[in-house]
């Protein structure tokens, strides 16, 4: 898919908690005597300040900062997430108002699991490519859901990204091409009134992670006619480091295309946020003239993909924190009791 | 009664079929089986399933399974014996054409389980328990199995280690099967390490949760033909032991195992020594060793010791589970025993591959329903 006028990124910022849980605090509580070790060492977790509302904002501003965009430009913001605070009440309308946009501007919460956060990307690119709105804001962002005791608790991280898309021209990356692909496949959900997400176990590897990353992926490079080699980087949604290795593998990117965008290796699997912040993180290196190959999934289930040039105002619009001083602002919280309050995880509290 | 044979053999690759439904599974297996006879269609279909309607909310696999193989408007029903589903459908499609009622019958069994959450497979499986008296207390199929093993590791002194040969052989075995689930082979230190499902069985000890379907085409002597490759069903019999484990004289004794056993042995004339291999039901590796006791390849509470030497294993006293069995292959539950009767064609056929047993002319398969609450035991000769 290409918008009829050229879209790119004007502004990115993300952010990450400074509070970390160790997996094997989790593990241990579990006793989940001779599973597999942690995929991950150790996940963000939200302080009691911090929820996808607080985060977003923070992003955004960066976001916004970097551009130097008017606020007035903004004409749209999406907020992607599946741990919003309130269940029926936008998070979009508290970020836009925080960030001084509010009231002529479209807003709204997108939910697709962990690709509710291109799928924000996707709008944005629409709205600002047909010249509906000069500047449109796609956040993906999640203080991630787990049970307690379940698989997801040792991977489930916090965190996310914000991306104001606007005319190619004054962009920092360029749009070339975008894909989604989408099947309704039942991998991970969460009823009405359900505390936690469920999910199918190893059904979400193969017939949803798997056959949606690589379809989507497939797509999008038919589409533009390159070969994995001729990316400077590659983003993929990071559930675990190994299916991100694999599906990198089976594309053709080298693990050297993927290292930079691999950021669930420190903070976990932060859902809507988890492509979106690898993106961060390359964006904050990236040389003028790269290409970035970025593709999300989200259960239930969908990819988009995405064609990135870098253009060279990017290295003008390093401002702020990057995402690899979030991920070095860290500090261990007192344990797995502890995680459980900030989580809000003890029942009657 | 007439002599009956096996002469058409098709299973699917066991595992998690995500792109295949209940009736994809069923029909292939069926009409491979139909292709390996050169027929096109049968008198009747019995199928054999046990989760079809608690997990696919399907039932009438008869008229299903009939319709998607294409061979209407064949007789057909399902006959349901918990794990022992697909070898009671293979004796029940061998009793009708053995009492003259049909000339050809095909019997498939017929799994697919990878559609649920776990939860719901656990609740699933649970029902081949004692629904008033076990399930309902909270025991899972595994759990059972576990106090099984706990009981054998009491009475005999055997630590858990010691039933580590019997995965570690299923697993080599499965290594060699196209259709097996699990083409790894796995040590004695893995089996060690493996994490604890229901203490003291660990994840090498259970069979996994896991989509297939097998099938045969059974005829009288009347009806076969050169091309056939046939392999004779030279006795097929069932029995029944209590369904919960309370009532047991003796926990340690699969009563239906040993005497569905003992009858298939007196009407075939064979022994357990004439048996050139032995398809077990290891869907737990207690079961295993169980059902070798029941079977007279081991005495009481010895199953274990002879397995350290070797017994069970390829060129042993009786190779034991040799594609892997439910184990290694892989147990979708009512398929298990339609695959071990499809196994044991392939090697009475010498088309068993890497895995055949040399000279093999004699084969026992014993599929186990609940914890032994129900047994089908066949014995198939060349």
């Amino acid at each position: 898919m290409r918008p009829s006028h050229e879209v790119g990124i004007a502004g990115y910022g993300a952010y990450v908690p400074r509070l970390r849980v160790r997996t094997a605090d989790i593990a241990a509580v579990w006793q989940a005597r001779g599973a597999a070790a942690p995929a991950v060492a150790e996940k963000s977790v939200p302080g009691l300040d911090e929820d996808v509302v607080t985060m977003a904002i923070e992003a955004a501003r960066t976001a916004l900062d970097r551009s130097g965009m008017e606020t007035g430009a903004i004409g749209a913001v999406w907020v992607g997430t599946e741990s919003k605070p309130y269940a029926v009440k936008p998070s979009a309308t508290i970020v836009a108002e925080a960030l001084g946009i509010t009231p002529h501007v479209v807003a709204a919460d997108l939910e697709f699991a962990c690709k509710a956060g291109s799928e924000a990307m996707q709008a944005a690119v629409a709205f600002v490519g047909s010249r509906m709105v000069e500047g449109a804001l796609a956040i993906g962002m999640d203080a991630a859901q787990s049970k307690p005791g379940d698989a997801l608790e040792s991977t489930a991280g916090c965190g996310g990204a914000a991306y104001l898309f606007a005319d190619a021209a004054d962009a920092l990356a360029v749009v070339e091409a975008s894909v989604s692909h989408v099947t309704d496949t039942p991998d991970f959900f969460r009823r009405e009134a359900a505390h936690y997400p469920e999910h199918g176990g190893r059904f979400t590897g193969e017939p949803s992670y798997f056959r949606h990353t690589l379809a989507a992926s497939r797509t999008l490079l038919a589409e533009v006619g390159r070969e994995a080699a001729e990316f400077a980087h590659a983003v993929f949604h990071q559930p675990v480091p190994k299916f991100v290795e694999r599906v990198a593998a089976e594309l053709g990117f080298t693990r050297q295309q993927i290292r930079t965008g691999l950021v669930g290796l420190r903070m976990g699997n932060a859902y809507a946020g988890s492509s979106l912040l690898g993106l961060a993180a390359v964006l904050d290196v990236a040389a003028p003239g790269d290409r970035i190959f970025f593709c999300s999934y989200g259960s239930g289930a969908g990819s988009d993909a995405f064609c990135f040039r870098v253009t060279e105002r990017i290295a003008a619009r390093r401002r702020g924190p990057t995402v690899v001083e979030y991920l070095d602002r860290r500090r261990l919280v007192d344990g797995y009791g502890h995680y459980l309050r900030l989580r809000g995880k003890i029942r009657g509290a | 009664m007439r002599e009956v044979f096996i002469i058409g053999a098709g299973q699917t690759r066991v595992g998690e079929r995500w792109d295949l439904g209940l009736r994809d599974l069923g029909a292939a297996a069926i009409r491979a089986a139909l292709d390996d006879a050169g027929l096109e269609t049968v008198d009747a279909l019995v199928a054999g399933n046990m989760l079809g309607g608690a997990l696919n909310g399907q039932e009438s696999l008869g008229a299903l399974l009939a319709d998607a193989a294409g061979i209407l408007p064949a007789e057909a029903w399902k006959v349901e014996a918990a794990c022992a589903s697909g070898a009671a459908a293979v004796r029940a499609a061998a009793l009708s054409v053995a009492a003259g009622v049909h000339d050809v019958a095909v019997a498939v069994g017929v799994e697919k389980m990878t559609d649920a959450v776990s939860d719901r497979v656990s609740a699933g499986l649970a029902t081949a328990a004692d629904g008033d008296y076990e399930a309902s207390h909270g025991l899972s199929f595994v759990a059972l199995s576990a106090l099984l093993m706990r009981r054998y590791m009491h009475e005999t002194g055997a630590a858990r280690e010691d039933f580590a040969p019997f995965a570690v052989s299923a697993h080599r075995n499965a290594a060699a099967n196209e259709n097996a689930m699990f083409r790894d082979p796995i040590s004695a230190e893995d089996y060690a390490q493996s994490p604890l499902v229901a203490s003291p069985i660990g994840v090498f000890d259970a069979a996994p949760v896991c989509d297939g379907a097998a099938a045969v085409v059974i005829c009288a002597r009347e009806r076969l033909q050169t091309h056939h490759r046939a392999v004779r069903i030279a006795a097929a019999a069932a029995a029944t032991d209590t369904i919960g484990l309370a009532h047991r004289a003796d926990l340690l004794t699969l009563g239906a195992a040993r005497r569905s056993a003992e009858k298939a042995f007196a009407a075939s004339g064979f022994a357990p020594q004439d048996c050139d291999l032995f398809e077990a039901h290891d869907a737990f590796t207690i079961i295993t060793a169980l059902s070798l006791e029941a079977c007279g390849f081991a005495p009481r509470g010895e199953a274990l010791e002879r397995a350290a030497r070797g017994c069970f294993g390829r060129g042993g006293c009786i190779p034991l589970s040799t594609c892997g069995g439910l184990k290694a292959r892989g147990h979708p539950v009512g398929a298990s025993g339609a695959y071990q009767i499809v196994e044991a064609t392939a090697q009475l056929r010498r088309e068993a591959g890497p895995n055949q047993v040399p000279g093999a002319r004699v084969a026992l398969t014993q599929s186990i329903g609940g914890h032994g609450s129900i047994a089908v035991t066949h014995l198939l000769e060349a």
